[in-house]
């Protein structure tokens, strides 16, 4: 795999060089130059009339086809599954459809309430790994005990929450595996000709989209990060069957230990379960301007959100970070206040159903993504939200 | 301790804008920058060697020019740095680049902890450190915001979740990936500035590191990408227009009638 530009069939005509969508490519001494960081793309090839780049093909899958089925591991917390494992079934069913094979669910913990809201929501199968010694998220224990299921089962996809669990112990399960990895996918769909899983992500900080593949290696793995896909109806008509697996405890021993768990007790409605969000940024100015935004949300019965600058000041908490090293957010209405709208922040919260956005910069770019837009001081428009609002409900 | 603080330079991309004439990033200007995470992980590898003793061991894989970042982390304060480069490690995804980590950080011997930033800026998966933890055979430690006591071969420390944080303890050597809150980083002294033109930066090629050549770069890499696009954003939005109270009142209507509140 390489790129080769034949120096002798290039006319330095620069077709090229507006087809990089990485802006590497670029006209010396009237012939073509690459600096570093190709991607291999192949735009560069297409864009070229005389053939002088050339992007060596990808050598066609050598994948031995035993691999089948599609896999969600199914994260809980204190026994009750969250929701990124009923959001990733949904998915998964779609796939696993496509693919004409089944769909498993794994769920390691102990004590779990609703293992069988996993086959409602599409599992064919459910592997339940019920034991005390995994109560509490313990990541080598999970580590061991996947990879142990995934070489005994050989599944063809595996997908995962990219929660902060699965983002720490699923890439060690890929690097056992030794296999592709591809994390936070906004968009998975099957090319059934080769049996791959083309996985679409965010990369350069939202401003390009990617699309990869795993071709020669199996199982393909994905992270997903909360509510980026949508739930189905469960239908708790739907059969399937739960089988219990035994933790292995000669493979797997865990070597670091959990000593305490500090809630963060300063979100009065969880973010990932709010239907209503309203969120501030720097156009606050301070601390103490959290307290209007405080007010509006309980008035709407709104949990409170936050961009990156807030946080990075010390107004509020890391917990009511939205974005991209923070939490991902789809609540029917979102509220920003004062957010100028980079995409850092957009990542985390564009699929909400309705945004409305209150800036006094008519060019912020929140107003791109926005339902309705408010063009004006947020410290007036919030308290006549307010009024308006309790008006309403008295 | 002895501790490796793995670091990447990346495009400081927070100023890329789209070319709507031809699509692609505009590049002008953008100088390369440290990873800013990473910069969290120097000085936290920094602050525990002052603490602890022992010596930080600054380590990139990436193009030439990387070296110059690789001085600046010199300048604040890691002791040597080294320079992995190699047009064999081109196109690598994480697998292949924590595998050439990994076998890089062997040749450096057993270090007592492994310090990474918790993802980059460009590819912004965050999976190279726990990926490297596991080629290596040891501990990981996810988001990691405070250290709060090494003893004895022990490091207890506090990492951030979803709902909170959790205290952890770890044995060393041990491989972590730190959060921004776990410290401010400090700006180059002017003896770490004279120390940082002096020094050598060795670079390690695929050669030295004796690593077998389809296990880097993109020939090592288990993923590829196939396409890449721009995403369309579509403006459907409404401003609301007209006097502030009835833009206010506008917007109730609007949620009202999408039967929201």
């Amino acid at each position: 795999m390489a790129i080769q530009i034949d120096l002798d069939k290039c006319t330095g005509c620069g077709n090229c060089v507006p087809a990089c969508p990485f802006g590497l490519l670029e006209i010396v001494e009237e012939k073509v130059r690459l600096k570093e960081g190709c991607t291999l793309c192949g735009a560069c090839q297409e864009a070229c009339d005389y053939e002088a780049i050339i992007v060596e093909a990808v050598e066609p899958s050598s994948v031995s086809d035993s691999y089948q089925g599609v896999w969600v591991f199914a994260e809980q917390r204190d026994g009750r599954l969250k929701s990124v494992a009923y959001e990733l079934l949904s998915k998964g069913r779609e796939l696993a459809d496509t693919l004409g094979t089944e769909l498993c669910a794994v769920c390691f913990g102990h004590g779990i309430s609703e293992v069988k809201q996993l086959i409602a929501y599409g599992a064919d199968k459910v592997y339940l790994v019920d034991d005390p010694a995994l109560a509490q998220s313990q990541e080598d224990l999970y580590t061991g005990q996947l990879v142990e299921l995934i070489e005994k089962h050989k599944p063809e996809i595996v997908l995962a929450g990219a929660t902060s669990l699965g983002r720490s112990f699923i890439p060690r399960v890929a690097a056992i595996l030794r296999t592709g990895l591809t994390a936070d996918c906004t968009g998975l769909e099957i090319d059934l000709a080769g049996r791959l899983l083309l996985q679409t992500r965010p990369t350069f900080g939202g401003n390009i989209m990617a699309t990869i593949v795993c071709q020669t290696k199996r199982p393909q793995m994905s992270t997903v990060r909360p509510r980026v896909f949508k739930k189905n109806v469960p239908d708790k008509s739907r059969k399937g069957q739960i089988i219990k697996v035994d933790l292995d405890r000669e493979r797997t021993t865990s070597r670091t230990k959990l000593l305490s768990f500090v809630e963060d007790i300063t979100e009065m409605v969880k973010l990932e379960d709010a239907d209503i969000i309203v969120s501030g940024g720097r156009g606050l100015g301070k601390a103490e301007n959290f307290q209007l935004l405080q007010e509006l949300a309980t008035v709407m019965g709104a949990a409170l959100g936050s961009s990156r600058p807030p946080v990075d000041e010390g107004w509020i908490s890391y917990s009511h970070q939205i974005g991209q090293t923070g939490k991902t957010v789809c609540p029917r209405l979102y509220i920003a206040c004062g957010i100028s709208g980079a995409v850092q922040h957009l990542a985390g919260m564009q699929t909400s159903d309705i945004i409305v956005a209150i800036n006094d910069d008519p060019n912020a770019p929140i107003f791109d993504v926005v339902t309705y837009g408010i063009v004006g001081d947020l410290f007036k428009v919030v308290p006549l939200l307010i009024e308006k609002l309790k008006g309403d409900l008295a | 301790m002895n501790i490796v603080v793995c670091i990447k330079q990346v495009p400081g991309t927070t100023k890329v804008k789209i070319d709507p004439q031809t699509n692609t990033l505009v590049r002008e200007g953008i100088e390369n920058i440290v990873n800013p995470f990473d910069t969290y992980a120097l000085e936290e590898g920094v602050r525990i060697k002052e603490r602890c003793g022992g010596e930080v061991t600054t380590i990139s894989m990436g193009p030439p020019q990387a070296e110059e970042m690789l001085r600046e982390a010199i300048a604040v304060g890691a002791d040597q740095a080294i320079l992995l480069s190699d047009t064999a490690f081109a196109g690598a995804d994480t697998l292949a680049t924590s595998y050439t980590l990994a076998r890089a950080i062997e040749k450096l011997g057993q270090p007592d902890l492994i310090i990474c930033g918790r993802q980059t800026l460009d590819g912004d998966t965050g999976q190279v450190g726990p990926e490297m933890a596991e080629m290596l055979g040891l501990p990981f430690v996810a988001y990691v915001s405070k250290i709060e006591d090494i003893d004895r071969g022990y490091m207890r420390l506090q990492r951030m979740i979803e709902e909170g944080h959790e205290v952890i303890e770890v044995p060393l050597p041990a491989v972590l990936t730190v959060v921004k809150e776990i410290n401010t980083p400090r700006l180059p002294s002017l003896r770490g500035l004279a120390r940082s033109k002096s020094a050598v930066i060795p670079i390690w090629t695929a050669q030295e590191l004796g690593v077998d050549k389809n296990m880097v770069g993109l020939s090592g890499s288990a993923t590829r990408v196939i396409n890449i696009f721009f995403p369309q954003r579509v403006h459907r939005g409404e401003i609301l227009q007209g006097e502030l109270e009835s833009r206010v009142e506008s917007l109730i209507d609007k949620l009202r009638e999408a039967k929201i509140i």
